[in-house]
């Protein structure tokens, strides 16, 4: 009985030697942009395996009970495929100008639908999250980035088929264009997120934004050419403003990049625009750039988010 | 009646060579309450219109406070005093308006049990998951994880989704993994009001070996009693004003006055037409007879309570009671003019009653008198809690509340059957 009292009045005297040798730290203080996103990074960093949990979480949560489970995150992907092939490439023609059409749309629509998943599932993730955020600290961006990572699950699932698609109609060929398939995904991965920061946080203050955000991917959509070809806009609009506008959109740059890289008609330097790797180094660039703009306007709104929600 | 806040790095304290483990300094939070919340609304109350939608809501005024390592703290306050935002902000989840809360160690927040449970998951994934949200690396839940289970008590149910848990399982799960955690201080709001008596004791033995272990634990609560039977200090807190900060019961003395002030506040809130009548309970005295006011209680002694009651009109028809409590908050002892038989008849100025508890056989310890006046129908017309206090004699021979004279015989090892 003694010997225990001991043990714990040493416990207690260590647990407060520990205390008095640790610095004070100042809870939630704003400090100064470039530092405030080094310690954000270190916070993250040392919530790895929450980060991980959250989206094991989500990914486990989301087709629990269904009895196809993992199935339909390929179902829908593949339902969007045949329709446009058929109604688009057949009925509406555009298939002629373009080689392995299903190949074709398989590689545009799955940069898409990674880019929409983002987007969308990063714009609910902190009123989604709202029973945890007001009761228990972590560090925020965890949730934005939960969500990123299940969308990136589900992408590998997809693009595991696209490949295997390629491989069987033999369309796969091992070149130096392959590697265009990493600026690609880093661009919508870097875009994916800081639009994924900012709509989070504003989400929170305006419910309104998660409308416009569905709103703005249908214009993704159709803004990118996955269903028609680029030199189609080419052709209409021909070499102007209006064409580099269209083609600097960052989704339009990584649908390109995976199509130079996956799709027969890729290389063929009449479907694709010039200098699309400078293009893609640039805007994965300024991609960065907008991750830090947008996780500071993150960190200014997120002191609130525990009593907005 | 208020008092500034004390600073408590002033106030000589026995073990002050605890470090500090919070540091709160004038922390003051504000909330803009919205009247209009859609993208729509905004845009046609935009600029100088929008400023008449919203309204300013100070939760937290100026408040500074430092606790020292190993201290068990109740932050106190009627509903709304800021108390639950105070211990937000110490954990993190609200930003201050301005000031700074400063804070060492290992932090956990129980301010739900539960909270970040996922319905869909079962009960493993869920401990996973909540550990590590506690701040708990995968590795060390691994390891407590078999101890977790056992403290729950739902071993069967583990690999259950917890949508079909009952309320009271997904609570001792939710508090199991809690308390297995290792914080060096511990967030806990309201928390241990959930449960069985059972479960509650429970929480409060973890809440004491952890008391035992040098961690310190910041506790919201609305019972009184509990803020007295656990925490060393209190923090008193009234519409985002530190109006006490001091040892425990005394808090919760003040407490009370805030409460009955309130009372007659809502009162004269209620019908501003009439004018209130406040009835008052002045002097109260207590001591055994044949011995001075003060002096300690030894069984046996039979005690006076005396107590004058002030009415400014003629008052109705009228009860008098007297409440005994430990130190603890807990009732020992209650009597009314009521339970006795008798009807007391309406008076105007003052009237005096006198108790006689014969008999005392209360073990050692501080005792709270509590006073209040009654209506015929039972409703409370004054109080005054704590009114006095008396000290029972230390006996060497028991603990607890009544004493028993013990007695002991030695019976010896069983006698072999003949």
């Amino acid at each position: 009985m003694s010997n225990q009292n001991n043990a714990e009045s040493t416990n207690r005297d260590n647990r407060f030697a520990a205390i008095a040798r640790a610095p004070m730290q100042v809870v939630g203080a704003p400090s100064h942009p470039l530092g405030g996103i080094w310690s954000s990074a270190r916070d993250i960093w040392g919530q790895r395996e929450m980060l991980d949990l959250l989206i094991r979480r989500d990914l486990k949560a989301r087709y629990k009970d269904s009895a196809l489970g993992f199935l339909w995150s390929l179902i829908k992907p593949l339902t969007q495929l045949v329709i446009y092939y058929v109604v688009m490439g057949k009925f509406l023609g555009a298939a002629r100008g373009i080689p392995d059409f299903a190949v074709y749309i398989f590689t545009g629509l799955t940069v898409y639908s990674l880019f929409s998943e983002i987007i969308s599932s990063t714009t609910g993730s902190i009123v989604g999250n709202s029973g945890l955020i007001k009761k228990i600290y972590l560090p925020r961006e965890i949730f934005p980035l939960a969500s990123v990572g299940s969308a990136l699950f589900n992408y590998l699932i997809q693009f595991s088929i696209l490949i295997a698609a390629t491989l069987v109609l033999s369309t796969f060929t091992l070149s130096p264009n392959l590697l265009f398939i990493l600026p690609s995904l880093f661009v919508v991965i870097v875009y994916g997120l800081a639009l994924g920061l900012l709509l989070s946080a504003v989400n929170v203050y305006m419910r309104d934004i998660q409308y416009l955000v569905e709103v703005g991917l249908m214009v993704m959509l159709w803004a990118s050419p996955i269903v028609y070809s680029w030199s189609m806009v080419r052709d209409q609009v021909g070499n102007s403003l209006i064409l580099d506008i269209y083609t600097n959109n960052p989704v339009t740059l990584a649908v390109l990049g995976f199509q130079r890289a996956l799709w027969s008609g890729g290389t063929d330097s009449a479907n694709t625009p010039e200098n699309l790797l400078l293009r893609l180094v640039i805007a994965a660039i300024a991609g960065v750039v907008l991750v830090l703009i947008f996780h500071r306007v993150f960190a200014r709104l997120q002191g609130n988010f525990a009593q907005a929600l | 009646m208020i008092e500034s806040a004390m600073d408590t790095s002033l106030t000589p304290e026995a073990a002050d060579d605890r470090p500090d483990v919070i540091i709160i300094k004038d922390v003051s939070k504000r909330f803009v309450i919205r009247k209009d919340n859609s993208l729509k609304e905004r845009m046609i109350t935009f600029g100088r219109m929008g400023r008449r939608h919203r309204e300013d809501f100070w939760a937290l005024n100026d408040v500074s406070a430092t606790i020292k390592a190993g201290t068990t703290i109740g932050l106190i306050g009627h509903n709304g005093s800021g108390k639950s935002t105070l211990l937000k902000v110490i954990g993190g989840i609200i930003d201050p308006t301005s000031g700074t809360v400063s804070r060492r160690g290992r932090v956990a927040a129980l301010l739900e049990l539960g909270a970040g449970f996922h319905p869909d998951l079962t009960g493993r994934e869920n401990v996973f998951l909540n550990a590590a949200i506690l701040g708990l690396s995968r590795k060390v839940t691994e390891e407590r994880f078999d101890d977790i289970v056992a403290f729950s008590g739902i071993a069967d149910f583990i690999d259950t989704q917890v949508k079909f848990y009952s309320s009271g399982m997904y609570v001792r799960l939710a508090f199991a993994v809690a308390v297995h955690t290792d914080p060096d201080i511990l967030l806990v709001d309201e928390v241990l009001a959930v449960g069985d008596e059972a479960f509650q004791r429970k929480c409060l033995d973890k809440i004491r070996s952890f008391q035992e272990e040098g961690r310190t634990i910041i506790l919201v609560t609305h019972s009184l009693g509990q803020v007295a039977e656990l925490c060393d200090r209190a923090i008193l807190l009234n519409r985002g004003n530190v109006v006490y900060e001091g040892p425990a019961h005394e808090a919760v003395a003040r407490m009370r006055d805030i409460l009955e002030e309130r009372r007659v506040d809502e009162l004269v809130e209620a019908d501003p037409a009439v004018e209130i009548i406040v009835p008052r309970i002045l002097d109260t005295t207590v001591h055994a007879i044949g011995k001075a006011v003060g002096d300690p209680v030894e069984h046996g002694d039979d005690l006076l309570v005396t107590t004058t009651f002030e009415y400014p009109e003629l008052s109705p028809v009228w009860s008098g009671a007297v409440q005994i409590d430990n130190s603890s908050g807990q009732v020992v002892f209650g009597t009314s003019s009521r339970l006795l038989g008798r009807e007391l008849a309406p008076f105007a100025g003052h009237y005096t009653l006198q108790f006689t508890l014969k008999n005392v056989w209360l073990g050692t310890g501080k005792y709270f008198v509590n006073i209040s006046m009654q209506d015929k129908s039972g409703r409370h017309l004054a109080d005054f809690p704590q009114a006095v206090s008396f000290d029972v004699i230390y006996y060497p021979l028991a603990v607890g509340t009544s004493y028993l004279e013990p007695e002991l015989l030695e019976v010896g090892p069983p006698t072999p059957a003949p």
